[in-house]
C-alpha cells in the first residue's frame, strides 16, 4: 500500500477528510520550502502538493504564475525540489508528498532519471497538469514500478467514459478540478460540485480530492462534505506572497488560514 | 540523410492521436480534452464534406483573392546571378499575409460548431488581424491576446484589430511576446470552453490544430505546384519559407513532400546569431519537449524552463515550432536553416529596392536565404520563395532602425 493510499484509507476509517495544501516549491525562496512543509503538517494537513515552478504555467491564474516567477528567480529547479523532499523526509516519514508539474521540466530531466530520483527522495505521487492518460504511456509505468502514484485530473467537462478510463490509469486519488478555469479564478457552485463528485464516486473506487475555488473554512466544509479531500491552492500561495518579507509571521498566517479549515472538516457529521 | 516520403506515409501523418512520429500529440489539461476530441471528430467529418470544402474554396477565391500569383522576380534573379527566383505572393492576400487562409477555414469550422465567441493569440498581429477580419465578416465576438512588447512594435496592426471590432488584450506576463499570448489564450479557453472557439494561428497547439491549420494552408503549395508546372513547365528545384510556428512553410512544402527532386528550406530566425543564444531557432538549436499542447523541438534550458527568444520579427519570435516540422527535420526531408536579424533586414531592403515588393520582416528571412541559395545554383534552376506577408506593419520598425520618426 502506498503512503497516499495508507493515509487516505486511515482517514476514511476515522470518518475524516483529507486537507491537501498546494504550494509552489521554491516560493518565496527555496530555502523556506521545507520549513513551510512542516508548518503545513503542524496545521493539520494530510498530504502536501508541491508545485514545480514552470516558465509557462498555462493552467494557472496570476497568483500561482507570480509564485512560479519568484521561485524561478531564486534558482528553483526540479532537481532542487527533489532535494527538498529528501530533506523533508529526514524528519517526516508519514506525510505523503505529491508533485504537481507541467510535463516539460520532467521530460527534460528524463522520465527514468526523474522516477529514480523522486522515488529515492521519498516522493509519493506525481500529477502532470498537461499530460492526459492517453499520452502518459512513457511515464506512468516508470512511476508505478517505483511505487509512485500517478494522479490524473477530472474536470467538469469530462465524460463518463473518460472518468472510467482515467480512473483505471490513476492510483492514490483522482483530482477533480471543480471549475472550468485556471487556478485561483471564480468561486465555485457548491451544489454543482457536489452533484458531480457524487457522480464521479459512482464511477470510480478511488478517493476523490477536489481542488480549485476552495478559499476558506466554509468552502472547505461544503466540498469536504461530499469528497474525500479538499485541495487548497491559490489562497495559500497568496498568503505566502503577502508574508514574503516577514518570514517570522508566515507560520502564524498559514496556521490562521488552515486551522479553521481543519476544524471545519473535522466538525463535519459522519456519513 | 533523407528518407523518401510516400503518399501513404504522408496520409498516416498525423496518426489517430495526432502524432507525427515522436512529435505532436495532445498535451492539454483535462478540462480541454472533451473539446479537443469533439473538434477532431467534427473537423474530420467536415473535411470530407463537399459543402464545407466548396464554401472554403469560394471564400478563398472571392474574399481572399486567391490564387495568389507565382511571380518570376526577373531583376532580382539577374542581380543575384544564379537560379531563377520566383515569389509566391501571399502578401497579396486580403489582410496582407497567408494567415487569412487559416482563419477563413477555422471560422467556418467555428460556425459549423455553433461557437459565437472567438479567441486568438498573435505575435506580429497578422493572425490577429486575419482573425478579427473573419469575425467582423461573420459577426462573431473576437478577443485577441498579444504580448505587451509586441503591441509596442506592431502598433499599426493593433489599431487595425480594434477598427475591426476586436478586443485586444495586452499580455504582461513572462516574456510579453507570442508564447505568453498563447498561454493567456489557453487560460481564456479553459475558462470559456463551452462557447469559445480558439483560432490558433500556426501549425502548433494540441491535435488536431497542427493538422487542420496545415490542411487550410496547403492551398499555398497546391497552387504553387500547379503554377510552376504551368508557368515554368517544371517543378521547382527548391522551396524556401520562413518558420515561426511553421504554417506558411508547411503550407508551401506539404504538397511537394513526395516530389523527391524538390529541396526544401525552412528558415528560422537567427536573431543576433545562433551562437549568441539570442535567437528563435528551436530546430537549429533546441531540443524536444512539450509546450502549448504538443511535443516538438523547443528552446528550453537544462531544467526544462522555456528560454527567452529574440527576433527582430515578432511573428518568428517563438520558442517552439509545429510538430510536423520536427518530424520532417528528423527525417531529413526539409533542411532547417537560419538567417540573422541583419540578414533579414538586408533581404527586406533588397526586395523593396530591386522588385518594388516590401515583404514582412518574417518573410524577409525567407527572401534573404532564398537569394543566398539561388546565388549558388545554376541559371536553369528554379527557387520558389514564399513571401508570406507584406511589410507595411514593419515600416515603423525599419524607420526606427533608420533613426526616422514617423
Ligand atoms: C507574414 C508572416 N509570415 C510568417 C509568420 C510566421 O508564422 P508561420 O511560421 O506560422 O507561418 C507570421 C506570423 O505572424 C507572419 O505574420
Amino acid at each position: 500500500m502506498s503512503r497516499i493510499e495508507g493515509v487516505l484509507t486511515a482517514l476514511k476509517q476515522q470518518g475524516k477528510k483529507a486537507l491537501i495544501p498546494f504550494i509552489t516549491a521554491g516560493d518565496p525562496h527555496p530555502d523556506q520550502t521545507v520549513d513551510i512543509m512542516h508548518t503545513l503538517v503542524d496545521a493539520g494537513c494530510d498530504i502536501i502538493e508541491l508545485g514545480i515552478p514552470f516558465s509557462d504555467p498555462m493552467a494557472d491564474g496570476p497568483v500561482i504564475q507570480l509564485a512560479s516567477e519568484r521561485a524561478l528567480e531564486h534558482g528553483t529547479t526540479l532537481k532542487r525540489v527533489i532535494e527538498m523532499v529528501k530533506t523533508f523526509r529526514e524528519s517526516n516519514s508519514t506525510t505523503p508528498v505529491v508533485f504537481m508539474s507541467y510535463l516539460n521540466p520532467i521530460e527534460t530531466m528524463g522520465f527514468e532519471a526523474f522516477a529514480d530520483a523522486a522515488a529515492d527522495a521519498g516522493l509519493d505521487g506525481v500529477l502532470i497538469v498537461d499530460l492526459p492518460p492517453e499520452e502518459a504511456g512513457d511515464v506512468s509505468p516508470l512511476l508505478a514500478a517505483r511505487q509512485l502514484d500517478s494522479i490524473f485530473l477530472l474536470a467538469p467537462t469530462t465524460s463518463d467514459e473518460r472518468i472510467r478510463a482515467i480512473s483505471t490509469h490513476s492510483s492514490g486519488y483522482v483530482y477533480y478540478v471543480s471549475i472550468k478555469g485556471v487556478t485561483g479564478s471564480a468561486s465555485i457552485n457548491v451544489d454543482e460540485v457536489a452533484d458531480k463528485v457524487r457522480h464521479i464516486q459512482e464511477l470510480t473506487a478511488l478517493p476523490v480530492g477536489v481542488g480549485f475555488g476552495i478559499r476558506d473554512a466554509k468552502t472547505a466544509a461544503a466540498v469536504g462534505q461530499v469528497s474525500d479531500g479538499v485541495i487548497v491552492g491559490s489562497v495559500l500561495v497568496d498568503t505566502i506572497a503577502r508574508n514574503q518579507t516577514q518570514p517570522d509571521q508566515l507560520k502564524a498566517a498559514l496556521q490562521g488560514l488552515l486551522s479553521p479549515m481543519r476544524e471545519a472538516l473535522d466538525a463535519l457529521p459522519a456519513e | 540523410m533523407s528518407t523518401k516520403l510516400t503518399e501513404d506515409m504522408l496520409k498516416a501523418m498525423p496518426d489517430s492521436r495526432g502524432h507525427f512520429g515522436a512529435y505532436g500529440g495532445r498535451f492539454v489539461s483535462e478540462t480541454l480534452m472533451g473539446t479537443m476530441l469533439e473538434l477532431e471528430q467534427q473537423y474530420l467529418k467536415l473535411k470530407a464534406d463537399p459543402d464545407f470544402q466548396a464554401q472554403f474554396d469560394y471564400d478563398l477565391a472571392h474574399y481572399v483573392g486567391r490564387p495568389s500569383p507565382l511571380y518570376f522576380a526577373e531583376r532580382l534573379s539577374r542581380e543575384t546571378g544564379g537560379a531563377q527566383i520566383w515569389l509566391k505572393r501571399e502578401d497579396l492576400n486580403h489582410t496582407g499575409a497567408h494567415k487569412v487562409n487559416n482563419t477563413i477555414g477555422q471560422a467556418l469550422l467555428a460556425s459549423f460548431l455553433g461557437k459565437k465567441r472567438i479567441i486568438a493569440e498573435t505575435g506580429a498581429g497578422q493572425h490577429g488581424v486575419a482573425t478579427a477580419t473573419v469575425c467582423a465578416r461573420l459577426g462573431l465576438e473576437c478577443h485577441i491576446y498579444m504580448g505587451a512588447d509586441d503591441i509596442k512594435r506592431q502598433t499599426l496592426n493593433v489599431y487595425r484589430m480594434k477598427l475591426l471590432g476586436a478586443t485586444v488584450h495586452s499580455v504582461e506576463s513572462g516574456s510579453r511576446t507570442l508564447k505568453d499570448a498563447m498561454n493567456e489564450a489557453m487560460r481564456d479557453w479553459v475558462t470559456n470552453v463551452d462557447d469559445t472557439f480558439y483560432i490558433i494561428g500556426t501549425v502548433a497547439g494540441p491535435h488536431p490544430y497542427p493538422m487542420l491549420v496545415r490542411d487550410f494552408q496547403a492551398v499555398i503549395g497546391r497552387e504553387a505546384r500547379a503554377q510552376s508546372l504551368e508557368q515554368a513547365g517544371k517543378l521547382p528545384d527548391a522551396l524556401v519559407a520562413c518558420v515561426g510556428g511553421g504554417s506558411n512553410a508547411i503550407g508551401l512544402f506539404h504538397p511537394f513532400l513526395t516530389d523527391e527532386s524538390v529541396a526544401m528550406y525552412g528558415v528560422e530566425a537567427g536573431g543576433h546569431g545562433i551562437d549568441t543564444g539570442e535567437h528563435a531557432a528551436p530546430l537549429a538549436a533546441g531540443r524536444p519537449g512539450v509546450l502549448h499542447g504538443n511535443r516538438t523541438y523547443l528552446m528550453s534550458d537544462e531544467s526544462g524552463q522555456i528560454s527567452a527568444t529574440h527576433s527582430v520579427s515578432a511573428g518568428l519570435d517563438y520558442p517552439g515550432v509545429g510538430p510536423e516540422h520536427s518530424w520532417l527535420k528528423d527525417l531529413g526531408r526539409v533542411h532547417y536553416v537560419s538567417v540573422t536579424d541583419d540578414e533579414a533586414l538586408a533581404g527586406f531592403r533588397t526586395l523593396t529596392s530591386v522588385e518594388g515588393i516590401m515583404p514582412a520582416l518574417e518573410s524577409a528571412h525567407a527572401v534573404a536565404y532564398g537569394v543566398k541559395l539561388a546565388a549558388g545554383m545554376d541559371a536553369e534552376q528554379m527557387v520558389v520563395v514564399n513571401v508570406s506577408g507584406r511589410g507595411d506593419k514593419d515600416i515603423h520598425t525599419i524607420a526606427q532602425l533608420d533613426g526616422i520618426e514617423i
